[in-house]
């Protein structure tokens, strides 16, 4: 069974968010093997999460 | 006594903008930096001057955003909707469900987290998103609240808030990508 983008940007959402089951996580794994917009997808959430940790944060402490 | 007041009084300016970017409502902001001010005054002792003045009254200030929060939640339940929906990301996916526009591989990325422009940048963004969806990711990403927590306090269920924190992915990765990672840069 193959993922769309749509559904696998859907569970790479989710993955941040509650644990994913394993079925999930192999069919993800097959998917970003062969979808570049979806890696892509990955890393920005993955650094949206860090900005996000970081913002308003105290000029004085950087 | 009155040098404390004026340094507590000298970050309200900085707090209103934190607050107005999570609540999203300017009067509610006012209400919960006002609390935030009067309890630091009040709890002078609790300081000591232990830590940075700033991270101490944001700290109190998160606790009465989620306050506000709750009051909201409570007044707007019965006539809830709005953002509500998936129309909105169906828009960004073909009918086979391929991404009409491919995310790109964004240069460097860690690189713009010193940089203040773009944090203005990820504000102008966050602001851009619908009301709930924005308190539903800053609840999750910035203060770091789990999805049941987020559940309890926005009174929707946990599928709601993964569609709510996935859309608002979809959403600040597309106008970051537009408007920070290609080209003005």
């Amino acid at each position: 069974m193959m993922l769309s983008c749509k559904e696998a940007s859907r569970l790479l959402s989710q993955g941040l968010d509650r644990k994913l089951g394993f079925g999930e996580r192999v069919m993800l794994r097959v998917h970003l093997g062969i979808c570049d917009g979806c890696t892509n997808f990955r890393d920005q959430v993955a650094f949206l999460r860090k900005a996000m940790v970081r913002l308003a944060d105290d000029p004085a402490k950087s | 006594m009155s040098a404390f007041r004026d340094r507590v009084e000298g970050e309200r300016a900085y707090l209103l903008r934190y607050a107005t970017l999570q609540l999203r409502d300017s009067a509610a902001a006012e209400d919960a930096v006002q609390e935030t001010l009067l309890a630091a005054l009040a709890g002078e002792a609790g300081f000591g001057g232990r830590s940075n003045l700033r991270t101490w009254l944001t700290g109190i200030l998160k606790h009465k955003i989620v306050d506000a929060v709750r009051r909201m939640t409570r007044e707007t339940a019965l006539g809830s909707g709005g953002d509500e929906g998936s129309a909105d990301f169906d828009a960004l996916f073909d009918e086979r469900g391929h991404w009409i526009d491919m995310p790109q591989a964004w240069p460097d990325p860690d690189a713009s987290l010193t940089q203040k422009q773009f944090f203005a940048v990820l504000e102008e963004c966050l602001a851009k998103l619908p009301a709930k969806t924005s308190r539903a990711f800053m609840m999750r990403e910035h203060m770091g609240f789990e999805t049941t927590e987020i559940c309890k306090e926005l009174a929707v269920t946990p599928t709601h808030v993964w569609v709510l924190l996935h859309r608002a992915r979809l959403a600040l990765r597309m106008c970051l990508e537009m408007n920070w990672f290609t080209g003005s840069k």
